[in-house]
């Protein structure tokens, strides 16, 4: 693990690679956050009432309930905006992809692609078990076991200016 | 270099490395920017900004506090019950089976929907039904304290007769919701006794009834008000709106369908295990039938007392029953009033009783199959209902003008909530401009009303468009879920508080009674019939 740590830190393509794929991945939480934010009319609703498996009993209780209804929109809207600008600027990046997981497998165990249950609204593409938020999950994961913040990042200066 | 400028420059090396990534924000919103100025534009041409008036209907102001009034029902079968839970009434058996619904299934809102319902202020205290069973469970529900308001103020009495239950004082108004081929003398009654009338829909058997009705009405100034509650969906309101501002173009054509294919939509409904000649007083059920039959071994009695929409010695079929509701929504959004001709023709195609020889007994007389056209030479208007009961393929009701087409729900039945959606034409003249510009596209709404989602303004997304069609029943805008019927009752209620007309009076509900019975006539004779309105007469 060292080993490899180590050769990341010594190999720049790497390194900017990892840069790249997190300030992308913070580009589209970014977008994803604020177009719910900015739109008065969107609600979870839609994406919960049409979820199935083990968690359709979850959503079917936070849609019936206003209250409830009204936080999953909050918590949606907001976390992945901060997620995103989290992860664009570098800045508590390790808190950030560990709340972008979190929120992207919710999305994928409300509704996963998997044998034998079927969607009232249409994908954008096939999948089987596999899907891009699966994919974006895992790539978060590996934001956050190579941090890059610390190198390129707001997190740089703060830990700079904690030292000092 | 000195030791103070090594310095600077690995502070200025750190300061770049932990703002690198600051101008792709800036790149952002550069961007995020330029796409809100362009959505701004292009919904700026969306119909959800031409449309003037926005805000949804005013809430009702309530009058229930203002007098207590005492009602009466004639009829509680199925709809009966529906329209006596509307007015704050059910029986123990729903409440229970709908609360532990609702908690079996949380999105269940049918017992919250009752329970919240507003106190209407009124009490039932007479049912009257021909069929012992149904009595009972009217004055079940009369006494059953779990209801909107708290316990009721008292217990309903049987009448075993309309007129008994007319002669009573007290009684205020009169929920009505027999078979067709008793309404009209139960309401010319009841007007007369100065009672106060909800008639379920369709308004009369025949032609002849619906203008005494009328008349009746007229004269005595009762409240009236016909049992289509789709006169309270809030969609169709808007619909008008849109209508009204010519949004649509010069409309040429509307398209109105039913669809169904069960037999439960086709009316072969249970016969009552305790239905004989005992419990049910048949010789008054087919007092103003024009066929009598003697009850014999009971056989066709009880199927004809229980299955009754599917003979026209007691209603209409799919004229009455369905077609109504539907040409009701079209009045009420385009006021076509009734039309000058109408010719029809049907058959029955699919429930014969060698295709469900352990359904049906025997056979029907009324069309499963059925078209009508309506024709408003005044209005360069044709008006086309199509109706089959063996295809559950829902095709929805169509407004087609020259400039958009309204297409409304996916489900045919009339009455329940639905959304709708406007469609540009892609050879429209009053939006040819924006067509050719690439604003409006016309594979796409320009508005999307779906009252389940929160999308009541022009959204054009895959996922408004889906629910738009999918028509769901929640709206948490207002809070909670509101049914169209009890809105109606209300209405009437409040109608006899206030002297003002309820929303389905007799003069609308003439337009409907009228071009059914013009279709259904067509039908039996097999004649195109016209509409005489200086004498009042069928040609």
């Amino acid at each position: 693990m060292n080993k490899l740590d180590d050769s990341i830190l010594t190999n720049q393509y790497q390194l900017y690679g990892l840069v790249t794929l997190r300030v992308l991945i913070g580009w589209h939480f970014l977008y994803e956050g604020i177009s719910k934010v900015i739109n008065p009319y969107w609600s979870s609703a839609a994406y919960l009432l049409d979820s199935k498996w083990i968690f359709s009993g979850i959503a079917n209780a936070i849609v019936s309930n206003p209250t409830l209804l009204t936080i999953s929109d909050y918590v949606n809207m907001w976390g992945l905006t901060l997620v995103g600008f989290s992860l664009m600027l570098g800045l508590f990046s390790k808190q950030g992809s560990i709340g972008g997981i979190i929120l992207i497998m919710m999305y994928y165990l409300f509704a996963p692609p998997l044998l034998g249950l079927e969607y009232g609204k249409p994908n954008e593409g096939s999948y089987l078990i596999v899907n891009k938020n699966l994919i974006e999950a895992c790539a978060l994961w590996i934001v956050y076991v190579f941090p890059t913040s610390n190198t390129i990042g707001l997190d740089r200066l703060m830990l700079k200016s904690s030292k000092n | 270099m000195s030791k103070e400028n090594k310095k600077t420059n690995i502070e200025r090396r750190e300061l770049i490395k932990g703002l690198a990534t600051v101008p792709v924000l800036g790149v952002f919103l550069v961007n995020v920017l330029r796409k809100i100025k362009r959505d701004a534009e292009k919904k700026a041409n969306l119909l959800s900004n031409l449309i003037q008036e926005k805000s949804p209907p005013a809430a009702v102001k309530s009058l229930s506090n203002s007098k207590h009034l005492n009602l009466g029902v004639i009829g509680y079968g199925g709809r009966g019950a529906h329209l006596v839970r509307a007015a704050g009434f059910a029986t123990k058996g729903w409440t229970d089976t709908a609360s532990e619904n609702a908690q079996k299934n949380k999105l269940n809102k049918q017992f919250e929907t009752f329970m919240t319902q507003e106190d209407l202020n009124c009490s039932l205290v007479g049912v009257c039904d021909l069929f012992d069973n149904n009595a009972e469970l009217g004055i079940d529900a009369s006494k059953n304290e779990i209801r909107p308001g708290g316990a009721p103020k008292g217990t309903a009495v049987r009448y075993r007769t309309h007129e008994e239950m007319l002669a009573n004082e007290n009684i205020d108004g009169v929920i009505i919701a027999t078979p067709d081929h008793w309404h009209s003398r139960i309401t010319i009654d009841a007007a007369k006794a100065g009672k106060h009338v909800y008639c379920e829909k369709g308004m009369t058997r025949t032609f002849d009834e619906a203008i005494d009705v009328y008349d009746a009405i007229k004269k005595t100034g009762i409240v009236f008000q016909l049992g289509h509650q789709n006169r309270q969906v809030e969609a169709n309101e808007k619909a008008r709106q849109i209508y009204e501002q010519n949004l649509l173009g010069p409309v040429n054509l509307v398209e109105l369908t039913t669809n169904r294919n069960s037999p439960w939509g086709a009316w072969y409904w249970g016969i009552h295990p305790d239905g004989n000649q005992k419990t049910i007083d048949w010789e008054r059920f087919q007092m103003p039938s024009p066929n009598k039959l003697a009850w014999g071994d009971g056989k066709e009695a009880l199927e004809r007392f229980f299955r009754w929409r599917c003979w026209f010695d007691y209603g209409t079929g799919l004229s009455g029953d369905l077609l109504s509701h539907d040409f009701d929504t079209i009045n009420q959004i385009m006021d076509i009033g009734i039309p000058k001709y109408v010719s029809s023709s049907g058959g029955i195609y699919h429930y014969k009783k060698e295709n469900y020889p352990d359904l049906i007994g025997f056979d029907r007389d009324v069309p499963d199959v059925w078209n009508a056209t309506f024709e408003y030479p005044d209005r360069d208007l044709t008006v086309l209902y199509s109706a089959t009961l063996s295809s559950y393929n829902p095709r929805g009701n169509r407004i087609m003008g020259h400039d958009a087409t309204m297409q409304m729900g996916g489900q045919s039945g009339g009455g329940s909530i639905h959304g709708f959606t406007v469609t540009a034409d892609e050879l429209s003249t009053q939006y040819k401009d924006r067509l050719e510009n690439g604003i409006i596209n016309p594979n796409y709404p320009i508005y999307t009303y779906s009252p389940g989602s929160k999308q009541i303004d022009g959204v054009t997304s895959a996922t408004s468009r889906y629910f738009a069609n999918k028509g769901l029943l929640y709206t948490y805008r207002d809070g909670k879920r509101v049914d169209p019927t009890h809105l109606h009752i209300k209405d009437w209620l409040d109608c006899i508080r206030s002297g003002d007309q309820p929303k389905c009076n007799v003069d609308v509900g003439l337009h409907e009674a009228v071009a059914c019975a013009m279709a259904t006539e067509s039908y039996l004779t097999g004649k195109r019939i016209e509409w005489d309105p200086v004498n009042r007469k069928m040609i």
